[in-house]
């Protein structure tokens, strides 16, 4: 490593702690319905659209009906992708003229946006018309990270609320996070993306003639807008089919920059409007730190792992599915980031990184998705590992548990269990499916050990709701559209419904005031009990079929063997 | 449905507005025009294959954008170890490069995109003797060249972001301009 990719990796924390504080506080007013700067550029958008849908803003449900909302809103939207997929080919804006999607096809791909996944199994420049992809995808997008926020929000109230059933309103949290904080930034970034050479108009395929006398034609679209927000709302999925590879997608290292700061920047600053909100910015920086722990012992592994030799090509730097701009500092910080985060964009090819670099981005799948984590989804995760720490801790004590002056009774572990049970078992039993049925093995581009991390990889994924991948493997098939798109689905509403749960039960009981005898989270013994309960019920699950994958891989390179 | 208006089609069309006013070459794809003919885009790799040009990368799809993507082999995938191997031989044996010559990564390796647009300098540097001689450049010929290459050199962005590169369009295209 050169100082020069020490120097960036450096500024891009520096960046992220220094604006953690000041979109959190931000996100704070905008939810708390404090006054903010922008109330009065979009203040009137917001009286608007209650108008428009009739909703009350003022009027509070419990958290059956605001969980009832949040899926009859997403179920919509799930229909309403599917079906223009169906019909695009009689759609306007299709200068591709491209044909409609095959049925499980358009099932993967609107399940994936509506769960915030962006899993995509198909190719975006020969699959999607531009009409699909403004209309039905960049407004997923965005919905479903609001969405996510809005979980995030009945959860604080549950925790910061007393001997009430009122967890807040569904439609004013998916309004205020949309107008406030996802398009605001958005426009900002698209911007400045376009003026590093992202692509955005309505043209028809270029097709140029090259210096050599071939011809090639160059896929356009409205990109910009659509790669500000899959960036900012931790959504993923690329207008083109190589993400933010491609040129269009991610033209310089400016972007590229940018980009993975996106990546992390909501899920970062959620913390800290976290902390604020439940009445402890301690806290919300003691979370921070555990997921900034977490995230850098995984970045410097990675890191140690890509830059090490290897003995099947002898060479220091392998640049396989990776871009000339980035090189391999950024790529695997990138690597790194968007699987922390459950973004799922790439910048660099994840089937053709080292196996160590490989696993550690499976690792940050596995755990759930709390090292930041997915906007809003993240965070709530991250509360389901605090409430089974708390509970392990007052095991420990031998005293009731509590977690901000909220006790833990069996109903809240019980569905903190379901929460982390339901991913995991998709990842395990369906990639033992996969990898014992023909239609499974059917779609694999490498043998040997690196086949089951690509099956693995793509569960845990799915269930992680992350859509990255280990693009080998051909998953645009009946087999996986299907499983996976199931995967997505568990992994999604099997941790909201226990968390809204959780979020109703708390909110009903009373706050015992702190006393020399509460057990605290906010102090750096919390932070190393936290970890622990994370790597032991997250990652050590998956320590079985990682060791048949990426860890046997490595060693099996090291030995210069190839299959 | 008011998020689909307002998300869906306000916004995308708010940034194609901006964008077209503010950078229109750069929101249409950056493309290069010669003599009212599209010679390529600015961002997007081509195959460069003829003995009078330097060479672009690998790429997994030949640079046809569709679409894109990479080999997506792993580290320990035969095939990917014999492309190696093979591109090894034939960037020396295609360069008249001493055997034990240490070659650039990116030359050996496919990039992600499939399209990627860059090499390294020294990648083009190793390229210069052989197109001196397919061209019959003289000298002050092959000085230019070389000038070129540094004039086109990309250092890392605002100091700190990314990699030395060189984007072989561009450096090709200022290759037939040596006269």
């Amino acid at each position: 490593m050169t100082f020069q990719d020490i120097f960036q990796i450096a500024l891009f924390f520096l960046l992220l702690i220094g604006l953690t504080p000041v979109l959190g506080n931000y996100m704070y007013k905008v939810f708390s319905g404090e006054k903010h700067i922008m109330l009065s550029v979009l203040g009137w958008l917001e009286k608007l659209t209650y108008k428009f849908t009739g909703v009350d803003s003022e009027e509070e449900s419990n958290w059956k009906s605001y969980t009832f909302g949040l899926l009859m809103f997403n179920f919509i939207g799930f229909v309403f992708v599917f079906l223009i997929q169906l019909i695009q080919s009689h759609l306007p804006l299709n200068p591709a003229n491209l044909p409609n999607v095959s049925w499980h096809s358009a099932f993967n791909t609107s399940v994936s946006f509506m769960t915030n996944t962006n899993w995509q199994g198909y190719a975006g420049e020969t699959t999607l018309s531009y009409f699909v992809q403004m209309i039905g995808l960049t407004v997923q997008n965005f919905v479903s990270a609001a969405t996510g926020i809005a979980v995030l929000l009945a959860l604080i109230r549950g925790i910061s609320r007393k001997t009430t059933d009122k967890l807040g309103n569904f439609w004013t949290d998916l309004t205020r996070s949309t107008l406030y904080v996802l398009i605001p930034l958005s426009i900002l970034l698209a911007i400045v993306l376009v003026g590093q050479g992202v692509v955005q108009n309505f043209k028809t395929y270029d097709t140029v003639h090259t210096l050599q006398g071939a011809q090639q034609i160059i896929p356009m679209g409205p990109a910009a807008s659509q790669i500000a927000i899959k960036q900012l709302g931790t959504n993923g999925g690329g207008f083109f089919n190589s993400n933010s590879a491609h040129p269009f997608e991610n033209p310089t290292p400016f972007t590229n920059f940018l980009e993975m700061l996106a990546i992390l920047l909501i899920p970062a600053s959620l913390t800290y409007t976290y902390g604020k909100m439940v009445g402890s910015t301690r806290h919300g920086w003691t979370i921070f730190t555990v997921m900034m722990i977490l995230f850098c012992a995984g970045l410097s592994i990675s890191l140690y792992a890509e830059y090490s030799a290897n003995p099947v090509f002898g060479h220091l730097h392998l640049m396989e599915g990776k871009e000339t701009r980035f090189g391999i500092a950024n790529s695997v910080l990138w690597s790194t980031s968007t699987t922390a985060a459950s973004n799922g964009s790439v910048n660099a090819m994840h089937d053709s990184l080292s196996p160590i670099s490989g696993m550690i981005a499976i690792i940050n799948l596995m755990v759930g998705e709390v090292i930041f984590g997915g906007v809003g989804a993240g965070l709530y995760g991250m509360v389901i590992f605090i409430i089974l720490t708390v509970f392990i801790a007052g095991l420990m004590v031998g005293r009731t548990p509590e977690y901000l002056g909220k006790k833990i009774q069996a109903f809240e572990v019980q569905m903190a269990i379901i929460a982390v049970l339901a991913p995991n078992f998709v990842i395990l039993l369906f990639s033992a499916w996969a990898s014992v049925s023909n239609a499974g093995l059917a779609g694999l581009n490498n043998a040997g050990p690196h086949g089951l991390t690509e099956i693995l990889y793509a569960f845990s994924s799915a269930a992680g709701n992350n859509g990255s991948a280990f693009a080998g493997l051909n998953a645009n098939t009946l087999f996986y559209n299907l499983s996976l798109g199931i995967g997505m689905l568990v992994g999604r509403f099997g941790v909201i419904l226990p968390v809204m749960a959780i979020a109703g039960s708390m909110a009903g009981k009373k706050i015992t005031p702190l006393s020399a005898g509460t057990f605290r989270t906010d102090n750096s013994l919390f932070i190393i009990l936290l970890i622990g309960v994370i790597l032991i019920v997250g990652g050590l699950t998956h320590f079985p079929a990682l060791s048949l994958g990426p860890i046997i891989e490595h060693l099996l390179m090291n030995n210069g063997i190839t299959f | 449905m008011f998020f689909t208006i307002l998300t869906g089609i306000i916004y995308p069309l708010l940034i194609t507005g901006i964008a077209q006013v503010i950078f229109p070459a750069k929101a249409n794809g950056s493309l290069i025009v010669i003599n009212s003919r599209i010679i390529g885009s600015e961002l997007i790799g081509q195959q460069f294959d003829s003995n009078i040009y330097f060479s672009s990368r690998p790429s997994a799809i030949t640079y046809n954008p569709l679409p894109s993507g990479g080999s997506n082999y792993g580290l320990t995938n035969a095939k990917l170890k014999n492309l190696v191997i093979e591109r090894k031989k034939q960037f020396i044996a295609f360069n008249k490069l001493d055997n034990l010559t240490d070659i650039p990564s990116e030359m050996l390796f496919a990039s992600a995109s499939g399209l990627d647009p860059h090499i390294s300098p020294k990648a083009a540097l190793l390229q210069v003797e052989r197109i001196v001689k397919t061209r019959n450049f003289n000298d002050i010929q092959k000085q230019k060249l070389i000038q070129c290459i540094k004039d086109l050199k990309e250092t890392p962005q605002f100091l700190c972001f990314g990699e030395e590169r060189v984007n072989v369009l561009l450096l090709n295209l200022r290759l037939d301009e040596i006269k």
